[in-house]
């Protein structure tokens, strides 16, 4: 399953990438991408896993950019 | 400009200004002299920390946060070490007494880096909101016709087969057909042209469009998900998902390039400091590397120029998939072009008789026996004709060769030579190009047609374009030989396939791609009906007049919204020059970063300059991105062009 969230106050493209590599090493996700210059974050994997993944990716990145913040 | 923007702006200017006015004072009087004292120079100290407070608190913050969460190298905590070490460095040397120096510096660097952030911000957002005007496009509502009477709902919930109606100013919000009434539309957000186009009752429309003069009802052919504007927002939404080999070397070299410097650092405080004993130079120099650790203008200034790019082309009505196909566009040289539709109008029409003294007679004999036929030769012949034809006949369709029509003893025998020839029937073979239609009555030749198809307007000096940028044109067509060689020779096409049927277009673009070098991108460029697979097999495929065709939205990963073969020209002078751009920027921002780290290694530059290996090649990088923006010298055609038609 392929979700789209909205980030605000995305505000560094280095941290944009060193997020999409974080989310990526999750277990489950197949597929991970931040685009900066539209501020989403796309993340792809199975559907059962998807709420405890979406949790530990808004976790990350907050640990990244501690302003950014992934919009349900 | 956002609120945050705004607030931030505020703080550099008066930080900016407090600054000058503390550095101008302290150079021409000396502020350490203010106070007779051993720690006078704590005066000036307590001025520039005040500054440094205000503008680089929340950096300090983030700093602080970022620790805790371990970000060890995060740009504010490098920027933070980098000033309050230079602060510690100057307090040191002021405790010492050796020659105060380098408050200013500690608070300028900080300053400067404040500017270089709000700078980008503002670039970004900028850049953000001219894509945002693009989803104008977008439709907020559909007034659909339910019991009677017109109910205002949101588009998503209109089904297929329901009425809606469009009142003029409003955008059209779903695919559909016209039922009644007629208007202009502006299809300028979709098509990038200026020229509003009118429709009438049974006409299809799409959504995007600006309805302009009067009210129409349109019965729905799609649903929201499936309609134009919203493929074509969803493609713009995700073009720069797709990363370019560019970007991709940017993310990765930032990756070890902060963690490489930081390093250089520590090792050149250690070992400058044990060698020379003298630790606070060592140190200084050691914390200019950080200035200029963080890869943040490389970073960004990439996807700002990719973005640009796409954005550019986007406004003239071709959309780019991703930044990925911009850069592998710049490179294509090989261009393959579907004949019908795309080099030709796609329009089929007869164009001459012959015998023209029989006109009348062979143009009624063919329009009898091709009236049931959907087939676009036989239409443009029933349409020539243009009269009604008898009905009496029984139609045989003889495959490959064309029709005979049987009324009694009355026979009637329209289509290619192989038909003459199966029948024994002499006729007079005609050589032009284009397809030829003979006509046998009873047994008889009566003469023939010419259909064809014609050339259009802009083909010639588009492939003479691409042919002087030096790549390949080939045309694939399914007409015979010598008509493909005419039409070649006519547009000065460099190669061409003929007789192909189209599933061979398949295996001809395979093999042509087999073929060709490893650096060569291979373009396909079709009118998205029917080669959808050829679309996707090529590097980059191109479907021309993408308002309405979905299938070839999705197949091919450059759309010319508009059925006009300048787009490709032109979306190879945007490719050209974003790349050219991006090229420049790595370069520049390398260059300058690294000379900066060798010169502040070997005590040349002091942090002043460091300060501009950070924040102005930042600047200097994300204002050379937005040229990209600039103009094709298109809008001075699409001007004269409305002007002639006026």
């Amino acid at each position: 399953m392929k979700k789209v969230f909205k980030l605000q106050d995305l505000e560094c493209a280095n941290c944009a990438a060193k997020m999409e590599q974080a989310i990526a090493k999750i277990d489950g996700v197949t597929f991970a991408n931040v685009n900066f210059m539209t501020q989403k974050l796309t993340i792809e994997a199975d559907e059962s896993a998807m709420d405890d993944i979406v949790k530990q990716a808004a976790k990350i990145c907050k640990k990244i950019e501690p302003d950014c913040r992934i919009v349900m | 400009m956002t609120r945050r923007q705004r607030k931030n702006l505020i703080r550099i200017l008066a930080s900016l200004g407090a600054f000058a006015v503390i550095f101008i004072v302290d150079k021409i009087v000396g502020l350490d002299g203010v106070f007779d004292s051993r720690y006078g120079f704590l005066f000036p100290f307590a001025l520039y920390l005040c500054v440094y407070i205000v503008i680089g608190y929340d950096v300090l913050w983030k700093a602080v946060r970022n620790i805790a969460h371990g970000q060890v190298f995060d740009e504010n905590l490098l920027m933070g070490i980098a000033t309050l070490g230079a602060f510690a460095l100057a307090l040191y040397r002021g405790a010492t007494g050796l020659e105060i120096e380098g408050f200013d510096e500690a608070c300028a660097v900080l300053l400067f880096y404040q500017v270089g952030e709000w700078f980008q911000s503002y670039a970004t957002g900028r850049s953000r909101n001219s894509i945002a005007s693009l989803m104008d496009i977008r439709p907020d509502y559909a007034n659909v016709v339910r019991d009677g009477g017109a109910v205002c709902v949101d588009p998503s919930e209109v089904q297929v087969g329901e009425t809606i109606v469009v009142s003029p100013g409003e955008k059209v919000p779903l695919d559909g057909v016209v039922v009644s009434g007629a208007t202009t539309l502006d299809t300028k957000a979709l098509t990038g042209e200026s020229l509003p186009r009118d429709v009438s009752e049974g006409g299809e429309i799409i959504s995007g469009c600006v309805n302009l003069t009067s009210q129409i009802e349109v019965r729905v052919t799609k649903a929201f998900y499936d309609s134009t504007v919203s493929k074509i927002l969803d493609l713009v939404e995700n073009a720069s998902s797709q990363k370019s080999k560019a970007e991709n070397f940017i993310t990765k070299f930032a990756r070890f390039y902060t963690p490489a410097v930081v390093g250089v650092a520590v090792l050149l405080a250690v070992i400058f400091g044990a060698v020379t004993s003298d630790w606070s130079t060592g140190a200084y120099r050691a914390l200019s590397f950080l200035v200029v650790s963080c890869p943040c203008a490389l970073v960004i200034s990439i996807p700002l120029s990719f973005f640009a790019g796409i954005g550019a082309a986007s406004r003239y009505g071709i959309l780019i998939k991703g930044s990925n196909y911009l850069e592998k566009f710049n490179k294509a040289n090989i261009f393959v072009f579907d004949k019908t539709g795309t080099l030709t109008k796609g329009n089929f029409a007869v164009t001459s008789v012959s015998p023209e003294s029989d006109r009348e007679k062979i143009l009624y004999l063919a329009a009898i026996a091709e009236r049931d036929s959907v087939h676009p030769i036989a239409q443009s012949i029933v349409s020539a004709y243009g009269k009604d034809v008898p009905s009496g006949y029984v139609l045989t369709n003889v495959a490959g060769a064309g029709v005979m029509a049987e009324n009694g003893n009355d026979v009637i025998l329209c289509g290619n030579e192989k038909l003459m020839a199966q029948n024994g029937i002499e006729f007079a073979a005609v050589a032009d190009t284009g397809t030829v239609v003979y006509v046998a009555h009873n047994g008889k030749y009566v003469g023939s047609l010419l259909i064809a198809d014609e050339i259009k307007d802009e083909t010639k000096q588009v492939i003479g374009e691409l042919n002087g940028m030096g790549c390949k044109t080939v045309m694939l067509t399914g007409d015979n030989e010598s008509t493909a060689k005419s039409v070649a020779g006519q547009i000065g096409l460099t190669s061409y396939k003929a007789s192909l049927l189209p599933q061979n277009k398949v295996s001809e673009v395979e093999s042509m791609l087999a073929a060709k070098e490893k650096s060569d991108a291979l373009c396909f460029v079709g009118d998205g009906i029917n080669d959808a697979p050829v679309l996707m097999r090529s590097d980059i495929g191109i479907a021309m007049g993408g308002v309405g065709s979905d299938a070839a939205i999705e197949a091919s990963d450059i759309v010319l919204m508009k059925d006009d073969l300048n787009g490709i020209s032109l979306a190879k002078r945007i490719a050209k020059k974003t790349m050219t751009i991006v090229r420049e920027n790595i370069a520049f921002s390398l260059i300058v970063k690294l000379a900066i780290l060798v010169l502040s290694a070997l005590g040349i530059t002091n942090m002043w300059v460091a300060v501009f290996g950070d924040v102005g090649v930042a600047v200097i990088a994300i204002l050379n991105a937005m040229r990209v923006n600039g103009k094709y010298g298109v809008e001075k055609n699409l001007k004269e062009k409305s002007k002639s038609k006026a």
